[in-house]
């Protein structure tokens, strides 16, 4: 009887630590929403294939580690609108149950986000955005920054470019956040390499001629015509410009952010001899070749974007933040993500800082010519690896008020 | 010599581009003033058909290897068929309700035709190269004009004018508005009015898949293309006058020179400007430029 009695308490209690430990996962469910561009022009960077590689990476992390995590995978499409953006993730954050919002490309939502997730204390991994902000003046303790940023393209692709000659530039410049922040930072670059900016021209999101803001930035007479545009964005403008005899005329485009599906809709004949900054494609390593078959078996056959592989590496390092922290409160697990190195198939081993960047090399490539190309998706080659502590703006010179503190 | 502070020779190649733009305008507010004036539809699945005509293009290219030329004819037919099929199914029941009903329909067919070919390929796009005969372009000496531009603007202004010469100055055409105007009296005269009127919708929609076709080697051709467009064409055809021909005609034409000029002196605008002149026009006259009070 005695030890009946006995043995129910350490079950009972045991139950209660079982409680105790499951208590700090809010729900008992470690919930991740994965909000992009679900239906427009920067739906094939991120859209439903980011929510292919957030479940592959929960899928791989829990099979790895037999973590007796539960982690649920949602997602949405924030239609490029920060409104609609920060209304679904402050609807997420209270009702559902979320704890990490990942991806959101598209620099004026992953902001708005970033203020939400910090007002309500979540945790924000953003891979898809590339506002250098995110990281600097706008930083939170409770946001990473995984993938790119307008610094890292600035320095990747500007440097390269000016270096080979291209000393005088005219931006045609998306008119948002992003773009803004693009045009700052490559404008930037140029200059401390001695070059000339001649001008730029505001072009609205999702503008479907660009042949007037070509012609402008042909009597430019600028060496370099900089697109500080994304998406579909840039397809149209590069297409065009070609249209145009811009290129034929002397003057050389930059694609300041380039992803390899636009690569693929743009077809090599319009592409080859871009200079494209990325830090991941499929064909690097025998890791990222195999994860990349599996991600495009999953996916209708469609290779990764550097967006998915970041959304996939992000995830993982996140559900490892979550276990060795033991909850899912958001400034924790993102000060426990700082702190684990991380290492993952596609990135290699890294590190997040102090200001939430996360850092890794970067790569510089080339477009090959359609002779060159074996294959679909067979489109880059490397020119030059840029090292994680180069390809980065340095910690301090980001006014990131976390650093500043310190 | 400069007019605001913009050398004379770059302000003559802005409004070429305007004009070809405005081409584009012109011919998808014609189909949608077409279909209007004609059948009382406000068809907003015309985006969604300029965008399978791009894609019809595409695709005669890719799997039966039929060039731009041949697409030109084909993949507007075909459009045109489907738009046949969804007069005949769907529009049909709907003549005698109110206006908002043939709106939400075609609203719907719009978003499941855009789903669809997102869900198959992608939002990026695909490649369709200009054809060989239009590649290149001539040095006006103010600008580079590509030849294909060159070809749209011809091309354009040739379809539009036949067009409203049929409706407007043919017995075809007067068969057509009488039977707008009383279908009873003109069946009565041995006049095949449903039959009529299911073709003036094929048609309509062939016009768009026609502009499709021709922005299939400019623009990207992806699933959203006719999204943006559509509502811009909308605000042409409320600007020229619900069911206008040339109101359609004219205002498109104007709408994408005074866009380009936006583009130069304030590009940030660029996109707004034409919704502006739509506010202004229906405050002064409600039934547009060229719309006749009621």
């Amino acid at each position: 009887m005695k030890r009946n009695a006995l043995w129910s308490l350490m079950a009972g209690l045991g139950l209660l630590a079982a409680a105790s430990a499951q208590a700090q996962i809010s729900g008992n469910v470690v919930k991740i929403g994965v909000m992009n561009d679900m239906s427009g022009l920067y739906a094939d960077i991120g859209g439903p294939g980011s929510v292919v590689a957030a479940k592959m990476a929960v899928e791989d992390y829990l099979k790895a580690t037999k973590s007796s995590l539960k982690v649920e995978v949602v997602s949405a499409d924030h239609q490029n609108k920060p409104d609609v953006g920060s209304s679904i993730a402050r609807k997420w954050y209270e009702t559902d149950g979320v704890d990490m919002i990942a991806d959101v490309p598209t620099s004026s939502v992953a902001l708005a986000v970033n203020q939400v997730t910090k007002d309500m204390g979540k945790a924000f991994v953003n891979t898809g955005a590339a506002s250098s902000d995110l990281t600097g003046k706008d930083c939170s303790p409770n946001t990473v920054h995984w993938l790119y940023d307008t610094w890292m393209l600035a320095h990747g692709t500007g440097s390269a470019v000016v270096k080979a000659g291209g000393d005088s530039w005219f931006f045609l410049t998306a008119d948002y956040a992003f773009g803004h922040a693009l045009e700052r930072d490559t404008s930037e670059v140029v200059k401390a390499a001695g070059g000339k900016v001649l001008g730029s021209v505001k072009v609205p999101l999702g503008t479907a001629d660009f042949s007037s803001f070509l012609l402008q930035a042909q009597s430019s007479k600028a060496k370099i015509v900089g697109l500080a545009n994304a998406g579909g964005d840039t397809i149209n403008s590069i297409k065009q410009a070609a249209e145009f005899g811009i290129v034929k005329g002397g003057q050389k485009l930059a694609g300041l952010l380039v992803f390899l599906p636009d690569i693929h809709g743009l077809g090599l004949n319009t592409a080859q001899g871009l200079n494209i900054t990325e830090a991941f494609y499929w064909d690097l390593n025998d890791g990222t070749r195999a994860w990349s078959k599996r991600f495009a078996a999953l996916h209708g056959g469609k290779y990764p974007s550097s967006d998915h592989a970041g959304v996939y590496a992000g995830v993982l390092h996140y559900l490892k933040a979550v276990d060795a922290a033991k909850t899912d409160d958001g400034a924790k697990v993102v000060a426990k993500m700082k702190e684990l190195p991380t290492d993952d198939t596609l990135f290699g081993k890294g590190t997040v800082r102090a200001d939430g960047r996360k850092i890794h090399p970067v790569y510089l490539f080339e477009v090959k010519k359609p002779s060159e190309s074996k294959a679909p998706y067979d489109y880059y080659k490397v020119v030059q690896t840029i090292p994680a502590e180069q390809a980065f703006r340095p910690l301090n010179e980001g006014n990131c008020p976390l650093v500043t503190k310190k | 010599m400069e007019i605001f502070g913009i050398p004379i020779q770059a302000m003559m190649g802005q409004l070429l581009i305007g004009l070809i733009n405005g081409s584009f305008y012109a011919l998808l507010s014609l189909g949608l003033a077409v279909i209007f004036g004609l059948l009382n539809i406000i068809n907003f699945a015309h985006g969604a058909q300029y965008m399978l005509g791009a894609f019809g293009a595409y695709l005669l290219l890719n799997k039966l290897g039929l060039g731009y030329w041949g697409s030109l004819l084909v993949a507007p037919i075909l459009v045109g068929a489907t738009g046949v099929v969804i007069e005949r199914t769907m529009l049909k029941p709907l003549y005698k309700l109110d206006h908002l009903y043939g709106l939400l329909l075609t609203f719907g067919l719009a978003l499941i035709i855009q789903g669809l070919f997102r869900n198959e390929y992608g939002s990026t796009g695909l490649p369709y190269a200009i054809p060989k005969a239009l590649q290149g372009g001539q040095n006006l000496g103010f600008m580079f004009l590509p030849n294909y531009r060159a070809w749209v603007i011809v091309a354009s202004l040739v379809v539009c004018l036949s067009t409203w010469f049929v409706i407007e100055k043919t017995r075809l055409g007067g068969y057509l508005r009488a039977a707008t105007e009383n279908p009873q009296l003109v069946q009565a005269f041995g006049i095949n009015v449903p039959r009529m009127i299911t073709l003036t919708y094929g048609f309509g929609v062939a016009l768009a898949a026609l502009a499709g076709v021709m922005a299939a080697p400019i623009y990207q051709v992806s699933p959203q293309m006719g999204e943006n467009l559509i509502i811009v064409v909308f605000a042409v055809v409320v600007i020229g006058g619900m069911g206008s021909i040339m109101g359609a005609i004219v205002t498109g034409f104007g709408l994408g020179l005074i866009e380009g000029l936006t583009k130069v002196f304030y590009p940030e605008a660029s996109t707004t400007v034409i919704f502006v002149i739509m506010t202004i026009v229906l405050l002064i006259r409600p039934a547009g430029l060229f719309g006749a009070q009621k």
